[in-house]
């Protein structure tokens, strides 16, 4: 059942009844979790569950319908700009499909954060980018372009980014989608591996059972906007939970619900946007 | 809410038009908002430590301008000498073929430079704006952007803004130069007019007025194609088809917002 955390530990993130809507559709129904220091957290569900959009919530990029939300002490509700962009800092992000400048070099695209947000001299940001690139095994590669590399590569380089600024929690949306398995575990090792030597706090959004089970201190599994179950590994394997053992069996669901529904849910876009400003 | 087949035909009219207009308002507002944001970005940034960057907005002149002299030097002139020969060929009717400077001067100075260089613009960078935001949003990079803490506005859009705001007048001015140049070695072969009296000429006819007045419109111009490139750019859905759309939309309303803005201060200008 739901792990609520114990109180000695900090928590990084604090979120209480998190309701959020596209449009019409309701897509988190009161969403109650947190997430510790240090730990890793996973976010698993099917296509559809909302495992898209909480991540979204949780990098602040999208507006709630209501609930609360504490990232790292500071409630984003009460955050001036100024604050909100210092806390933006401490954020780092690996995008699904790496979202890297594409007009940039690997090593500009891993300075960039350095060069918005310090008065670092030129030099020193292209050695800490250096050196970033080499934790992700990419050392040697500052000079290609994005369009140079493979689809592991690029989402080595987005982790590099990242962790560039130190950031006191990353995100990771699907870090093993569309890679080979061989690849695919390599990233949940260098997951693992900045976790060991930068001591974050790292949550990944993924639907692969094994890349969860793997790197996972406690597992949160989200169904169709609610939260079926935080635990860890042992107690989401072990779940009697009709719903938690048909994604962990891979049983095909009865998909019986509104197609206009299940594309919003599958795609986690707002369909109905057409004039969203940047 | 949606239109269904079981409304009439003229209240599916009229909620298209409903529709319509709303997202029009939407974008007038969205593009309103990016002009003021990156105005903030450009005064007040460096307030809460989001300043414009100067290398940029360089790098954005480059593409914008420099890289634009060769094409609009060649549009300008050739555009100038046509208007040399039609006007030419108009007066000789009335034997008054020697008068052609005042009205070439006019028309180019006052219309057709700040047109030509905003038509060329919108085709070469309101279109590469449109294309440029529109990917980088389907890639998520806008997203990357703002969880860095970077603001996308004044990352994305007040560079071209600012680059925009301060090229297309330079294109101008030098579409004016190049345009009224060819079109007088044209009337010196064709009338024996010398360069030099069809220079006093154009300095005769020509005021302050005449030259502040194309290059009043070129900035109006600047802002269309800026914020049309962003506005379509950010309304990207899809993946590559939705960026070629935005960008052939974005071409379209630029070159369009142009042609009306010249027309309509024309007729402003004139009451």
């Amino acid at each position: 059942m739901a792990d609520n955390g114990n109180q000695s530990v900090d928590k990084v993130i604090e979120i209480e009844n998190l309701v959020t809507h596209y449009g019409e559709r309701k897509i988190l129904n009161g969403v109650t979790m947190d997430v510790r220091d240090g730990e890793i957290m996973v976010i698993m569900g099917g296509s559809g569950s909302g495992k898209s959009t909480l991540l979204r919530h949780l990098m602040a990029l999208e507006t709630k319908t209501s609930g609360t939300m504490r990232i790292l002490g500071q409630d984003i509700d009460q955050l001036s700009t100024l604050e909100f962009l210092e806390l933006r800092k401490k954020l780092g992000v690996a995008f699904q499909g790496g979202a890297l400048f594409s007009s940039l070099t690997v090593g500009e695209n891993v300075m960039l954060p350095l060069y918005e947000h310090t008065d670092l001299e030129w030099s020193t940001m292209e050695i800490m980018a250096r050196m970033k690139l080499q934790v992700v095994e990419l050392g040697g590669f500052e000079d290609l372009t994005p369009a140079e590399l493979s689809g592991g590569m690029i989402k080595r380089t987005a982790f590099a980014r990242a962790v560039v600024m130190d950031p006191k929690i990353l995100f990771c949306d699907e870090p093993s989608a569309g890679l080979d398995p061989a690849v695919a575990s390599s990233l949940d090792d260098l997951i693992l591996n900045l976790r060991k030597a930068m001591g974050m706090t790292i949550i990944v959004v993924t639907h692969e059972l094994e890349s969860a089970f793997k790197i996972a201190d406690r597992i949160t599994v989200l169904d169709r906007g609610d939260i079926l179950m935080i635990g860890t590994v042992d107690e989401v394997r072990k779940s009697k939970n009709e719903r938690i053992y048909n994604l962990l069996n891979r049983v095909p669901e009865d998909d019986t619900m509104d197609p206009d529904e299940y594309l919003a849910r599958l795609t986690g876009e707002k369909i109905e946007v057409e004039n969203q400003p940047l | 809410m949606p239109p269904t087949d079981t409304q009439n035909p003229v209240s599916r009219f009229l909620d298209k038009i409903g529709r319509t207009t709303i997202a029009g308002i939407e974008e007038v507002g969205n593009g309103g908002v990016m002009v003021a944001e990156s105005l903030y970005s450009l005064f007040l940034g460096y307030r809460i430590k989001q300043p414009v960057r100067l290398n940029a907005v360089i790098q954005q002149m480059m593409d914008i301008g420099i890289t634009a002299i060769p094409i609009i030097a060649l549009l300008g002139g050739s555009i100038s000498v046509t208007l040399a020969i039609q006007g030419i060929y108009t007066l000789r009717i009335f034997g008054a073929e020697s008068h052609v400077t005042a009205g070439l001067a006019f028309i180019v100075v006052r219309e057709f430079a700040p047109m030509i260089t905003g038509i060329l613009v919108a085709g070469r960078s309101g279109s590469a704006l449109a294309a440029r935001i529109g990917t980088m949003k389907i890639n998520q990079e806008i997203d990357a952007l703002k969880v860095m803490g970077v603001s996308p506005v004044r990352f994305l859009v007040a560079p071209p803004l600012i680059a925009m705001l301060i090229m297309v007048p330079c294109l101008t001015m030098m579409s004016n130069v190049v345009g009224l140049y060819l079109a007088g070695v044209y009337i010196n072969v064709e009338l024996g007019i010398s360069l030099a009296a069809y220079l006093d000429q154009i300095i005769d006819i020509l005021t302050v007025d005449d030259v502040l007045h194309g290059l009043g419109k070129s900035v109006i111009y600047a802002i269309e194609i800026a914020v049309i490139g962003v506005v379509n750019g950010a309304s990207v859905v899809g993946g590559a088809e939705g960026v070629g759309k935005a960008t052939t939309r974005s071409v379209v309303q630029s070159i369009s917002a142009i042609i009306v803005t010249a027309m309509v201060v024309v007729i402003l200008s004139t009451l």
